[in-house]
């Protein structure tokens, strides 16, 4: 097993972790507080990737174009929240599950009417285009951005949840919301906060993912349905979870992706392996997934709920 | 006591009509009617199993294209290998797909309400990239069926034989799912929806009844698979996409969650409705993502009353009752949805 | 039907630093209604809970007709003939008052994969629930959408589908709480026709009923036994009026 290798998958598997928690932090938070399943949270990652994507190639700037896909998810998380979401808070997940999924479909459409049905091209901001060396292996300075953007989100919402009094009213929101707004909090700005701070994380997650995945009509489901994965495993309304959860899901199904065929080869027959290879480690985290729900079935740090 | 008798002659008067089709299409030179009906049917059946575990028993699969896809490929890959006899293909797919829904089902039934729509959905992605990792089998592209299932005494090399094994199927599916509905199995599976503390604490077990219900629902499901895939002479990982299961959904909340003609009409109705859309523009689906945004708006109160006894049952649950500390803490059974 | 008893040593359930029950020890004789009074908050609820295996106990053991089965699931303690009401309603608001009751009736057989008959068919089960309903005197209103009782009637089936489950012991929470005077009459006389063919554990406010009803009466307060004996026994007994009846005594 080649050192330099294995630290360039495993730097890999930390910056997907990040854009998974990046995601995933705000799913949680909606899933755990507003009792809402979102899925059209995939097509807010979307967003952002496009208009961020758009923004850099129209003005040359890196951090506008951050800032131009933030915004414009959050405005859009906005919108969603006050027309489809708030309607159907107090009803049962069905509809919740029915309208965003009609959500998911007609923002896939509106990216090829708009973009076209061909990836749209993000290009690595030429600041940023580059490699550093790190422990003897080239490793793109990019990604290692998106690494350090991971763990100032991750502080950034510790610090948020735990001292400031939005966070308070969240946590108070997870264990009781009818008891907070009985309190006097206006609960539907409470709502529409986070529901806003989810989407812009989303936004976000899908700007820094634009040079290095592919932006396209649809390339926020399988990111999505990842997330799903994390934030099940990881306990739904636990933001700690997300990150723990995001981070070895991400590490596992990277290094899972890099090794599981070199590993079959070394004892079946290489056409063999590479057909059942990429199979098998595709799979791998859904068996883990059903591997930890068989025994916590709430996930592995479920906050004490109501 | 009317409603029965409505129901009745519901059913009937349905299949009737539906047996005209293929009679009307030849007749008027439109054989396009009959492919297309032949897949509404197809579509019918997945739904009216769907019925099965989410009109009945409240559980939101949004994985069930998963089984559809199995059924399909159970064909095409026997086929691939030579094995075209249809009674082979139908047994595979039922033992693939019971299994399949067991060990699936046994992993979702024990989270919450959320964790059981987001894990069947995770599954069904599951299988979707293993088959478009699967290139021996077309992946991605999907795997030609060069020859249509033979089951002795006919074959299903058209869509019209497909429409007929397609009308039988859904016919005994229908008359089956009526029975149940009202047998002791069907009541206490629905009622698993409206009180599932109560119906443990009547010594029944919340979860296997579900996982029953979930294993039959998946291998008829498989069986609306086997079908598509000789309709289209094709197997592909679009067939078990999540759209796919997500239309499912659509069609039976437009036709009547829990109903037993729901699922026919709501697959009608949605398949006509997609149709239509697609004659108006190529970006179909932006008019149709909307629509299906504004029924579950419309018909957000089809749960209404289940969704009062569960709001009272967390309630019961949740609040203290005059200083007690709530039931709740600790052992609450794993079947209780969220 | 033989009748069995009921059992607990030592009973404790902590939440947290709270001990909910706190050392309970009780004895509930085979074909004795034994009725449980306290203050509010004394954790009655919660004891009922324990006894059906709702909730695990922390220490302490539970016996039913002599069998050790604390630890054992819900269904295992049903199986055993344990049955019981609910404080607040929960019963199937979607089905009519003969499906709720023919679906406690069928209890004891199972549904296994009873999927053709309809429940209707079952003529046995049919006949149970009938026999049940008339005597909870909810026969007028058998083939109603229970969303549609009253409030009155939806308590009197909730004890309803305890008797049809073919229980041997009965543990009755609240049963007539929130009943108006009327329901409560005919609540008492319900119970009253019950005595000593199942035993009874019944938690009550409704001091009528509890004094007209039971041979024997425990109480609890704060998650302890301070008394168990005779009507006349805890009538009198100084504690006990300080606890819970003492505040009426002045009133």
């Amino acid at each position: 097993m080649n050192s330099s290798l294995f630290l360039s998958q495993l730097l890999n598997g930390l910056q997907l972790g990040v854009l998974l928690f990046l995601l995933s932090s705000g799913l949680t938070l909606i899933f755990g507080i507003m009792n809402f399943i979102n899925l059209a949270h995939g097509s807010l990652y979307m967003v952002g990737a496009f208009i961020g994507a758009a923004t850099y190639n129209a003005s040359g700037s890196f951090i506008f174009a951050i800032a131009a896909a933030i915004i414009s998810s959050g405005l859009v998380g906005l919108l969603l929240e006050h027309v489809v979401a708030k309607p159907l808070y107090r009803h049962d997940h069905l509809y919740q599950v029915l309208a965003t999924f009609g959500l998911m479909m007609f923002f896939n459409e509106l990216a090829i009417v708009i973009f076209g049905n061909r990836p749209y091209y993000a290009a690595i901001p030429s600041a940023l285009d580059g490699a550093v060396t790190l422990f003897g292996t080239q490793y793109p300075i990019y990604r290692i951005l998106i690494i350090a953007v991971g763990v100032l989100v991750a502080l950034g919402a510790w610090y948020l949840i735990q001292k400031t009094r939005f966070g308070m009213l969240i946590r108070a929101g997870a264990s009781n919301s009818p008891m907070v707004s009985v309190l006097g909090v206006n609960i539907d700005l409470l709502k529409k906060l986070l529901f806003m701070l989810g989407a812009g994380l989303a936004g976000l997650a899908g700007a820094l993912a634009g040079p290095i995945l592919s932006v396209q009509s649809g390339m926020g489901e399988p990111v999505l349905i990842l997330a799903l994965v994390v934030i099940v495993v990881g306990g739904i309304g636990s933001i700690r979870g997300a990150l723990v959860a995001a981070m070895v899901i991400a590490v596992i199904d990277t290094l899972g992706r890099a090794y599981i065929p070199q590993l079959l080869g070394s004892f079946m027959k290489p056409a063999t392996a590479n057909a059942v290879g990429p199979a098998l480690a595709s799979m791998l985290i859904y068996v883990l997934m059903a591997l930890v729900l068989a025994f916590k079935p709430n996930g592995i740090l479920a906050p004490a709920k109501r | 006591m009317n409603r029965v008798k409505l129901g009745a002659w519901l059913i009937p008067v349905l299949f009737l009509l539906l047996a005209c089709v293929p009679f009307v299409a030849q007749a008027i030179g439109e054989p396009f009617y009959i492919t297309f009906f032949a897949r509404v049917l197809v579509y019918a059946l997945a739904a009216c199993a769907l019925n099965l575990v989410l009109g009945f028993a409240g559980l939101v699969s949004f994985g069930h294209a998963m089984f559809i896809g199995l059924g399909c490929y159970a064909v095409g890959i026997l086929t691939y290998y030579g094995f075209s006899d249809g009674w082979l293909q139908l047994g595979v797919a039922v033992a693939v797909c019971a299994l399949v829904a067991l060990v699936v089902g046994s992993v979702c039934l024990r989270t919450s309400g959320i964790g059981f729509i987001m894990i069947t959905l995770a599954f069904a992605q599951m299988f979707y990239f293993l088959m478009v990792s699967m290139t021996t089998f077309g992946g991605d592209d999907g795997l030609n069926i060069n020859e249509p299932s033979n089951f002795g005494l006919f074959e299903l090399s058209g869509s019209s034989e497909v429409y007929w094994a397609a009308w039988v199927v859904l016919l005994a599916a229908t008359v089956f799912m009526a029975r149940l509905k009202k047998s002791p199995f069907g009541m206490v599976l629905r009622a698993t929806h409206i009180n599932p503390r109560r119906v443990n604490a009547f010594g029944y077990s919340v979860f296997r009844v579900q996982l029953a219900a979930y294993v039959i629902s998946g291998v008829l499901t498989g069986v609306a698979g086997v079908l598509l895939a000789n309709l289209t002479a094709f197997a592909s990982p679009s067939y078990m996409s999540w759209p796919v299961s997500g239309d499912l959904i659509v069609m039976l909340v437009i036709g009547g969650l829990g109903t037993i003609v729901g699922p026919i009409i709501g697959a009608v109705a949605f398949l006509v409705m997609e149709e239509f859309f697609k004659g108006l523009t190529q970006h179909w689906m932006l008019i149709m993502g909307p629509v299906i945004v504004v029924i579950a708006l419309l018909t957000r109160n089809g749960f209404g009353w289940l969704t009062r006894q569960r709001e009272v049952q967390s309630a019961q649950t949740r609040a203290p009752v005059a200083g007690e500390v709530p039931a709740k803490a600790a052992a609450v059974p794993a079947g209780e949805a969220q | 039907m033989s009748l069995i008893g009921l059992s607990t040593q030592n009973l404790v359930k902590r939440f947290g630093g709270l001990r909910a029950t706190d050392g309970v020890s009780l004895e509930i004789r085979p074909g004795e209604l034994h009725a449980i009074i306290g203050p509010n908050g004394a954790g009655k609820t919660t004891l009922i809970n324990l006894l059906t295996g709702e909730l695990r106990s922390d220490e302490g053991s539970i016996k039913i007709g002599g069998e050790e089965v604390s630890g054992t699931p819900v269904q295992h303690r049903v199986g055993m003939g344990l049955l019981r009401s609910y404080q607040i309603t929960s019963i199937f608001d979607a089905f009519t008052v003969i499906e709720n009751v023919c679906l406690a009736a069928m209890r004891k057989r199972g549904v296994r994969w009873a999927v053709w008959k309809p429940m209707s068919a079952y003529a046995d089960v049919m006949e149970k629930a009938r026999a049940i309903i008339e005597q909870c005197h909810l026969g007028e209103v058998a083939d109603t959408v229970v969303s549609n009782l009253a409030y009155g009637q939806r308590r009197q089936l909730e004890v309803a589908m305890a008797l049809a489950a073919d229980p041997k012991i009965l543990l009755l929470d609240e049963p007539m709480a929130g009943m108006s005077a009327a329901e409560g009459a005919a609540a008492i006389e319900l119970l009253r026709s019950l005595k000593g063919r199942y035993t009874i554990l019944l938690i009550e406010h409704d001091m009528n009923a509890v004094f007209s009803l039971a041979d024997r009466i425990s109480v609890l307060v704060y998650g302890k036994i301070v008394a168990t004996g005779s009507i006349e026994e805890i009538r009198n007994h100084p504690e006990v009026r300080r606890a819970y009846l003492g505040d009426d005594a002045d009133a």
